[in-house]
């Protein structure tokens, strides 16, 4: 189990890493092979009128002068060492881990990034149990019952939940229960230590907007999951052998549909963990996908590398993490 | 030209049917509640006297906004709202008192106990600041601080890059050109003198009868070297106005509070109601136009106006209609027509142009009467002075076909000619107004190739680059523009006078240099008389219409939504229409 550990640990570090030299090759190689001058390219790193004092001290400080493999080394030394910038009277740091420094509105990344961590987790942790439950438990009733009425039902809201764009589902909610009928008025997020009523209160309406998507899917993969394992020759042995309905249900038919299921979940809770872009848009929660939307539409480079390396850290993790759990879940893939 | 936000009203152009029925005026003045004085309501109210006029202070005065500004800071930003925006923190030598349509033209003193005082050679304008003035952390205002701030905002374009410079080019530089506060060691610009802690002098290259405008500009709110950290001078502002933060994140927001060193006795223009001012940066524009109806917030800090879905609910339902205001922005939709590419190079060719034009088609791509009404002078109706004329009639402003028949005639196309007119891509009605003037100049033989470009680099590269326009058979542009501050001077100067052609950046998109025109502009510039300054305004208006260097298209307006919970309301002509910002409180 230790060996399985240590060697998809290793192979998310790799992947962190390719990760890392593909961005980079989008954002400094692609231009200056479409053509672009090192001038130009400095150029969009700075706000409006880029002079050529603030180009040339672009260029210096992201030393776009210098052979790609030296830039990309240096990329990822101020990583991990920082880096400081001459603006005005003082210079300015980058400190570690400094995933760039944007020389548009003059601010490090990662702080940015950091401070709209606390959003997009609450936001997607707290809709992914949501639709896990739901999904999970609708699924296996359903499964349980086919062509029944509940089955019948569910499969035609998951059918809806899954039809339905979050931007329709969230702005639906939201003038329903926050204009049309105040019950949740003034949805803004707050911080979870300052008042964990309102952040729950809060967050009501975009849980449900995410869970609705997410868990109709979950039910129609539980479902079939389910039906499938359910006529397999083991549960019938399972029965045979005098065990509860119960005990065949949870420990033998829906561990095995599981697996699966947990796979999905973690790419899932890792691409919403990178930003749920549509959700955070429609309740205006200044999260991770709020900001990356923001950097693109000012074309805030730093920003927009920034914030894919985090999403990308995200996802990595997140799999890592459904590899472990796999592995708990189901003894086989360890031997793999 | 101040910026304004424009795209949030890009598909406007979907609600045609809806805005074509426009909005009557049907104000009537109710009692005061608090202030004394009358308070104003109905349609176009606040256009016209204050709406929810109070004295009442106290409560959370919140503002939202779609997108985010250029900079929260006085010396780094173009923005008309954030100049609007800006004086509830900063105060500036010369400030606009606030007041309802045109009447909130009208410029006062604010830092400045005084408008400047201009030599009789008219090349040195001196301001004396007001006794007393302070910090927010208690430390006095000085001249030096408002030296300062005029260099580090002008002279500093690699830190502070989002303002205008007007002060660089006007001001006289160094005997060695002036390499701002940042790098200069030599002890700043000379030709800003501050004698004493209370007076300041600015030195001009050549007579500016403008200045006291100029001077208006947040660029003259005073910022204290010592506490100037050049780029990230934004995380703290040091206040001199009646609010300071207490709060600020880039993107996300701020909150404003009252400031303790603010004396209401320096400053006879604000009244510090709010017990806290809340900033929401990007949210949502549907968010905004629903959380200003159901009063969770006060005011559009962006000033634009609601989005398509808003506007046509708000048109729909009397009660809603009768708290909306539909003002002059300050602006002019309009075509410009390359005087220095043939066969346009003609007036007789760029006449025809000026008939051919159906502007009603026009309006309504640009969204109907609510979003403009029909221009036919380059001047807008905002601007004081600007006279109504028309020098190409034709039957309800339809274009007259006949009559661009016959100039085309007299310029030797009688069968048309081919051309190309640019739009910025990003703009779905400039575009969209681009096509009708396409389907238009048609009918008179005169076929349009549309290219668009994207706006970010729509003058750098391509609109009114000589180089790029002449060679490439580029005829007509498209354009929007407004005043930097609400004089004929302020407005057209940019876009008529050929000595401001450049390479790139140009704002003279026309290409026009009409000697006449530019010695009006000279004349305008230094003369002391604001009435003669005026009608050299006028004077210059006609001549560029009877140059057929553009066709005014359209002066455009804004649709705001009132909040019930706002009080003070005053849509000013100064701030594009937008509501003044610096006594709105809440009655909530």
């Amino acid at each position: 189990m230790l060996a399985y550990i240590i060697r998809r640990t290793l192979a998310a570090l790799v992947l962190l890493l390719v990760v890392s030299a593909v961005t980079f090759g989008i954002f400094f190689l692609l231009p200056r092979l479409a053509g672009e001058t090192t001038d130009q390219l400095a150029a969009q790193y700075i706000g409006k009128n880029p002079t050529p004092d603030a180009i040339i001290a672009v260029k210096r400080n992201l030393g776009f002068d210098q052979p790609l493999y030296i830039q990309y080394g240096r990329f990822l030394k101020t990583l991990v060492a920082g880096a400081n910038y001459k603006f005005g009277p003082d210079p300015v740091t980058c400190h570690v881990p400094c995933f760039g420094y944007s020389f548009k509105n003059h601010l490090e990344v990662w702080p940015e990034i950091r401070s709209r961590i606390p959003v997009t987790f609450s936001l997607a942790i707290g809709a992914a149990v949501l639709w896990l439950l739901s999904g999970v438990a609708t699924g296996v009733i359903s499964a349980l019952r086919p062509k029944s009425f509940f089955d019948r039902g569910a499969m035609g809201v998951a059918l809806a939940g899954v039809s339905l764009p979050i931007f329709f589902t969230g702005a639906l909610l939201l003038e329903l229960f926050s204009y049309q009928w105040p019950i949740l008025n003034n949805v803004q997020y707050v911080n979870f230590t300052d008042d964990p009523l309102m952040w729950a209160r809060n967050l009501i309406l975009p849980w449900i907007s995410l869970a609705f998507l997410y868990s109709a899917l979950y039910a129609r993969l539980t479902r079939a999951g389910m039906m499938e394992t359910m006529s397999e020759d083991y549960i019938r042995t399972a029965r045979a052998k005098g065990m509860t309905e119960r005990a065949v249900v949870v420990k033998h038919g829906l561990r095995s549909a599981l697996t699966p299921i947990l796979t999905i979940f973690g790419m899932d809770l890792g691409l919403l963990l990178g930003g749920a872009v549509i959700t955070e848009q429609v309740f205006s929660f200044q999260g991770i996908g709020f900001f990356a939307v923001s950097a693109i539409s000012d074309n805030d480079l730093p920003k927009i590398l920034g914030v894919t390396l985090v999403a990308a850290f995200f996802i990595v993790i997140c799999n890592l993490l459904v590899d472990l759990l796999y592995a708990a879940v189901d003894p086989r893939v360890r031997l793999s | 030209m101040r910026r304004s936000r424009t795209l949030a009203l890009a598909a406007v152009a979907a609600t045609t049917v809806l805005v074509v029925s426009g909005c009557n005026s049907s104000t009537k003045s109710a009692g005061g509640n608090g202030s004394g004085g009358s308070s104003a309501s109905g349609v176009d109210a606040a256009t016209k006297g204050i709406v929810n006029a109070s004295d009442k202070k106290g409560g959370t005065v919140t503002y939202e906004m779609k997108g985010t500004p250029d900079s929260f800071d006085p010396g780094n930003t173009y923005y008309v709202y954030m100049y609007n925006f800006s004086r509830l923190y900063g105060r500036p030598l010369m400030t606009f008192a606030p007041g309802s349509g045109q009447a909130g033209n009208k410029l006062v003193p604010d830092l400045a106990s005084a408008p400047g005082q201009v030599s009789a050679d008219g090349l040195t304008w001196t301001y004396h600041l007001r006794a007393g003035l302070k910090y927010e952390d208690g430390t006095p205002v000085t001249s030096k601080d408002v030296k300062y701030a005029v260099e580090r905002s002008n002279f500093a374009p690699d830190v502070n890059s989002n303002g205008p410079t007007y002060f660089n080019e006007l001001l006289v530089d160094n005997a060695t050109p002036y390499q701002g506060p940042y790098k200069d060691k030599t002890g700043g610009l000379d030709s800003i003198q501050t004698p004493d802690d209370l007076t300041v002098s600015f030195h001009l290259k050549h007579p500016f009868a403008d200045f006291d405008y100029m001077v208006s500009s947040p660029q003259t709110v005073p910022v204290p070297q010592a506490k100037d950290t050049g780029a990230t001078y934004v995380n703290h502002v040091m206040s001199t106005g009646s609010y300071m933060f207490q709060s600020y994140q880039d993107g996300k927001g701020a909150t404003l509070v009252p400031n303790p060193n603010w004396d209401p006795s320096t400053d006879p223009i604000r009244k510090q109601l709010a017990d806290k001012i809340v900033v929401k940066l990007n949210i949502d524009q549907a968010t905004v136009d629903n959380d200003l109806l159901a009063g969770n917030a006060q005011v559009d800090l962006g000033g634009g106006g609601v989005d398509p879905q808003t506007q046509a609910k708000l048109l729909l339902d009397p009660k809603l209609k009768a708290q909306t205001d539909n003002q002059y922005g300050g602006r002019l939709v309009y075509l410009a027509l390359n005087t220095k590419v043939a066969p346009l190079d003609n007036v007789d060719c760029r006449k025809a142009v000026e008939y051919a034009v159906d502007k009603v088609s026009v309006q309504t791509a640009e969204g109907g009467p609510i979003r403009g009404e029909i221009a036919n002078t380059v001047l807008p109706p905002d601007i004081p002075g600007q006279q109504a004329f028309n020098l190409y009639p034709s039957t309800n402003n339809g274009g007259d076909v006949a009559q661009a028949k016959a100039e085309l005639a007299k310029c030797n196309q009688p069968n048309g000619f081919k051309t190309t007119i640019l739009a910025r891509s990003e703009r779905d009605t400039e575009v969209a107004a681009a096509t009708s003037i396409q389907a238009a100049l048609k009918k008179v033989g005169i076929e349009l190739d549309i290219q668009q470009y994207p706006q970010g680099k729509y003058f750098s590269d391509y609109a009114g680059v000589p180089k790029f326009d002449n060679s490439n058979n580029v005829g007509l542009i498209m354009m929007q523009w407004g005043a930097d501050w609400p004089t004929g001077y302020g407005f057209l100067q940019q876009i008529v006078d050929g000595r401001a052609i450049k390479d790139s950046g140009n704002s003279n998109l026309a290409q026009l240099n009409d000697p006449a025109i530019n010695s009006l502009i000279d004349d305008a510039a230094t003369n002391t008389d604001p009435a003669a300054r005026e009608k050299d305004y006028q004077q210059i208006d006609k001549q560029t219409m009877a140059d057929a260097a553009y066709v005014p298209l359209t002066d455009y307006k804004v649709f705001l939504y009132r909040s019930s919970s706002a009080t003070n309301l005053q849509s000013s002509a100064a701030w594009s229409g937008e509501y003044d910002y610096l006594n709105i409180g809440t009655n909530k």
